[in-house]
């Protein structure tokens, strides 16, 4: 209990905090991005027990809302097939495409399951020798050792009716698209933690050299959040851009090299869309070769795009997404666009920076 | 969606398999879990679990901690029943 005390001791949080406000010398622009972390802050209002100085962005933290339109047509389109048994989290259900979303596809008929682990969808696939499974493989650097291992067990196991439709994105491409913006505000980051749980601290280490700023893996409890700001608004202070390890009880700085060595066996880095991003290079993973039969847009020679772009309407979580504007500022929010009615990917998943708002803080001009 | 949630690790069922699979109890809620990432846990261990794969060990106070800060962030009774059991409040 008493390492929990030192977690969640609100004193200490407060102590924090004014250390922090008598640390502070001038403004700076810090971006979280994980939506863990996005929903801790929003949750426990830590940005408004930060010095007036520090303004918190909130980025592209989370897959599901990453996820583009073109690719959610694709699940749609597979999920609609008759011998198709389309397997996805939980998350992805509700995440609008051009035309609908799972959920729709699901009541018209389709075969679509919700699984916890890409595990039981290779499982469904060896109890269902006559059914084709699909499952939609989305995450960051987190989830892609369970997806790779599913894909590598399926090769060992000879299943020729397991196959993946890939989704993955990394989390370092998209800060270093965010730091070529013209108009980028963040002068440091805080990095997933769990995302360093897999990956370690090297990928980091290249953009805080390259960009002169301070990077600190964090992890998502309230005071870890508070430390992780703290600890780069020391840096920025000082002038000393720096990789620094706020969540070392959960992330070693070469990550976890089991799982990187199979992620690295079955994937390869490859560009990817982000939904209001563009086209990120190398930003995502896609099958090495050799696994290349477990493609699901390959087995069922689906198009690039199923449905003619659409214009990006009124939802504006590309912006969202890259701290450009808060959830309030956006026309719909709480208006037209909520957790039940939701515009755009941002609202659905629960990790979104527009659904956190609407949770903690649609009654608060914030 | 990158949230691991720590459970322990009460048998270890196939140690051959490639899977590791085990037994791991998140507050009694049990599910087969793959250690194949953690080649070094041990039946007593704590790991962090996401979507089905521990991805790193913890010690067992680092465990209750992170559920404790859990349990308050996010009602960790729910999250339990909808990612591990898909009762699903809807
Ligand atoms: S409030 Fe709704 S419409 Fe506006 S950006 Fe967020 S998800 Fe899109």
């Amino acid at each position: 209990m008493k390492a929990l005390s030192e977690y969640r001791d609100p004193a200490a949080i407060l102590r924090q905090a004014g250390a922090m406000a008598r640390q502070v010398s001038r403004p700076w622009t810090l971006m979280e991005v994980c939506g863990g972390q996005t929903h801790s802050i929003v949750r426990h209002g830590l940005d408004q027990l930060l010095p007036p100085e520090i303004t918190l962005l909130h980025g592209p933290g989370c897959p599901v809302c990453v996820t583009p339109v073109a690719l959610i047509d694709q699940a749609l389109a597979l999920a609609s097939q008759p011998e198709i048994i389309f397997c996805t989290f939980g998350d992805m259900l509700r995440v609008p495409g051009s035309s609908g979303d799972l959920r729709q596809v699901k009541a018209q008929g389709g075969d679509v399951r919700m699984v916890y682990s890409p595990l039981d969808a290779l499982q469904l696939a060896q109890q269902s020798p006559q059914r084709q499974v699909v499952f939609f493989a989305v995450g960051f650097e987190t989830t892609a050792p369970a997806n790779a291992m599913a894909v590598y067990q399926a090769e060992r196991l000879g299943l020729d009716n397991f196959s993946v439709l890939m989704a993955h994105v990394l989390v370092p491409p998209a800060l270093e698209a965010i730091l070529a913006a013209p108009d980028c505000r963040v002068q440091g980051f805080l990095a997933a933690g769990h995302v360093c749980t897999v990956m370690g601290l090297n990928a980091y280490q290249e953009l805080v050299d390259r960009h002169r700023l301070p990077i600190v893996a964090t992890g998502f409890e309230p005071l870890d959040i508070l430390q992780g700001i703290a600890l780069c608004l020391q840096a920025l202070e000082n002038g000393q851009p720096a990789l620094i390890n706020q969540y070392a009880r959960a992330v070693q700085p070469e990550g976890n090299p089991h799982a990187r060595a199979l992620m690295q066996t079955v994937f390869a880095i490859a560009d990817r869309e982000w939904r209001g991003m563009g086209e990120l290079p190398a930003s995502g993973l896609e099958l090495q070769a050799r696994y290349a039969h477990f493609d699901a847009r390959q087995r069922f020679q689906l198009p690039d795009r199923v449905n003619p772009p659409t214009g990006p309407g009124r939802c504006r979580s590309g912006e969202v997404l890259q701290g450009r504007i808060k959830p309030g500022e956006c026309e719909a929010f709480g208006r037209d666009c909520s957790p039940e009615h939701p515009l755009g990917a941002t609202m659905v998943s629960s990790e979104g920076a527009c659904a956190a708002y609407y949770l903690y803080r649609r009654n608060t001009h914030v | 969606m990158c949230l691991a949630l720590p459970g322990e690790i009460l048998e270890i069922l196939d140690p051959e398999d490639l899977l590791r699979p085990a037994r791991v109890s998140f507050d009694g809620v049990c599910k087969t879990i793959c250690l194949a990432y953690v080649p070094e846990a041990r039946a007593g261990d704590y790991v962090l679990v996401h979507v089905g794969f521990a991805l790193t060990r913890l010690d067992a106070g680092e465990a209750a901690r992170i559920r404790q800060s859990l349990t308050e962030a996010l009602d960790l009774e729910a999250l339990i029943k909808e990612e591990l059991l898909h009762e699903s409040p809807e």
